[in-house]
């Protein structure tokens, strides 16, 4: 009888923008599933928080636009769990929603340093660490595949990460898995670069979830659900999958 | 929550379920804590596989006909008083070949086995389904990516995606529908594709050689996915068609 509770026990996993938001989520999921956490964040404050809350748990300060920072953190989770058998690339974030023209090239290059060349930085250095069954889970986005006018340069790094995820896959089978999750909007601290506030409210929020089948913006738990799920002996087949956390917004 | 209290109780019909991906689903949706139907065409077959699960139930289904269907739905809600789950598995492949070559009534037979069988699925089982139940349609890689071959296999499971995401849509929020692409196993499929002896040799190598994983699927890679589609950890997934294929859809 498979007991997710079980499903990830003794495994060592690192997780990037874990100090909120989806990262945060993923962190407690896999923590309660039974594996032992490396909590990444910027934040350093936040990623402590988090990770005091869970058994055997470990907080790195990282900015996973510097390799030598990713590749100083990657080191430090190897010398502390003894190996790595799931990454989890979640750390990004959106730039202010408005038209692609007016943004600066200046937040083009950083949106493509967070979003996509952080995940290129984190499978360089943790891949030489990672043993044959180990699994590596991108955060994408629906966006990604379904891209909306105001978040067109974010949704085209992400679009990057859904390529980079099924070619890394192409690459590293069968050693190792490498899948993505697409989310739709969630109440993160995404919101807060995106639109400037803490939480979508009135006619915003309303026309957002009105484009959402099941009626809803996702919560964290979902994304950390399925990525649980992808990174699971369930999974194990499984490989360049990129499933969408969409309540169905793709659909349409 | 552990996969078994998800399904504790849940109520649940696996059409196609006498072997393959259905009796695998059947199985783990058993040993979930289910309750099951047992549905296929192989009535023998079927009572086997309910014979192995507790307190399933095997039920004798041509799901090419309307009637039939909507007498397998009636014997479920006899025997359990409602359905929470239904499993459009049902399904198989004609014989690889030219799509020129093929019969105007194989092409029929086709449509009428893998896509309108799920139309009758929803059809009848939706009015007894409550808020919150779940459709999962077995559908295949190759209606994503077809190869030469079984072309219209192929178009058949390409239209059981695209109802699956409409379906979906028009049920939404009540009822979440979703599919799984399955790359091929070691199922009828292969006898009924490659002839009796089924997939062998050079062309079993070939098949393998393009999957990403080095092997192809197995049933339980399947009944794994239905069940996660299934159960409350995708309680937001609607619409989502999973790819079983150990990358093969990838290149």
């Amino acid at each position: 009888m498979t007991d997710f509770k079980s499903s990830q026990n003794g495994r060592r996993v690192v997780v990037t923008g874990a100090a909120s938001g989806f990262g945060a989520a993923i962190a407690r999921r896999f923590s309660l599933s039974g594996a032992r956490v490396v909590v990444t964040d910027l934040d350093e404050d936040g990623a402590k928080q988090v990770a005091a809350e869970l058994p055997g748990a470990v907080a790195i300060a990282v900015d996973v636009t510097v390799p030598e920072q990713v590749q100083a953190m990657i080191n430090k989770s190897v010398e502390i769990l003894g190996g790595i058998d799931v990454l989890v690339n979640n750390a990004g974030a959106a730039h202010r929603v408005g038209p692609m023209i007016d943004l600066e090239p200046e937040v083009f290059d950083a949106q493509f340093a967070l979003n996509l060349r952080s995940v290129f930085l984190g499978v360089k250095y943790a891949v030489p660490h990672m043993p044959d069954g180990s699994v590596i889970v991108n955060t994408a986005s629906i966006g990604g595949r379904r891209p909306r006018p105001g978040l067109t340069v974010y949704n085209a790094a992400k679009g990057g990460v859904i390529t980079f995820t099924r070619g890394l896959a192409a690459e590293l089978a069968p050693r190792i898995r490498v899948c993505a999750v697409n989310p739709v909007g969630a109440q993160t601290g995404f919101i807060r670069t995106s639109h400037g506030v803490d939480k979508l409210t009135g006619e915003t929020l309303a026309a957002f979830v009105n484009g959402i089948p099941m009626a809803r913006l996702a919560v964290p738990e979902d994304v950390a659900s399925a990525v649980e799920y992808l990174a699971s002996p369930e999974a194990n087949f499984l490989t360049g999958v990129c499933i969408d956390v969409d309540g169905g917004r793709s659909i349409q | 929550m552990s996969v078994a209290e998800a399904f504790e109780g849940k109520r649940v019909i696996v059409t196609g379920a006498a072997g393959g991906f259905g009796a695998a689903i059947a199985r783990k949706f058993g040993a979930a804590g289910a309750r099951v139907v047992v549905a296929d065409l192989d009535e023998v077959g079927a009572r086997h596989v309910a014979g192995t699960i507790g307190g399933a139930v095997p039920v004798p289904v041509d799901v090419t006909s309307a009637l039939q269907i909507q007498a397998m739905v009636s014997t479920a809600m006899e025997e359990f008083g409602g359905i929470d789950i239904l499993i459009n598995n049902a399904g198989t492949t004609h014989r690889s070949g030219p799509t020129v070559d093929l019969d105007v009534k194989t092409f029929d037979a086709q449509v009428a086995l893998n896509v309108r069988s799920v139309f009758l699925g929803a059809k009848y089982a939706v009015p007894h389904m409550k808020e919150g139940s779940v459709i999962v349609n077995t559908a295949s890689i190759a209606g994503k990516r077809p190869r030469p071959g079984v072309v219209t296999y192929n178009a058949t499971k390409g239209a059981v995606l695209t109802l699956t995401r409409g379906l979906a849509n028009e049920l939404a929020p009540r009822i979440r529908v979703n599919a799984v692409c399955p790359v091929a196993a070691q199922t009828n499929f292969m006898t009924n594709a490659f002839g009796d002896g089924g997939l062998t040799g050079d062309m079993f190598d070939k098949i393998v050689g393009g999957i990403p994983m080095g092997r192809i699927a197995e049933p339980d890679d399947v009944a794994s996915a239905v069940l996660f589609l299934s159960s409350p950890r995708s309680g937001f997934l609607t619409g989502v068609c999973l790819d079983v294929d150990g990358g093969r859809s990838i290149q």
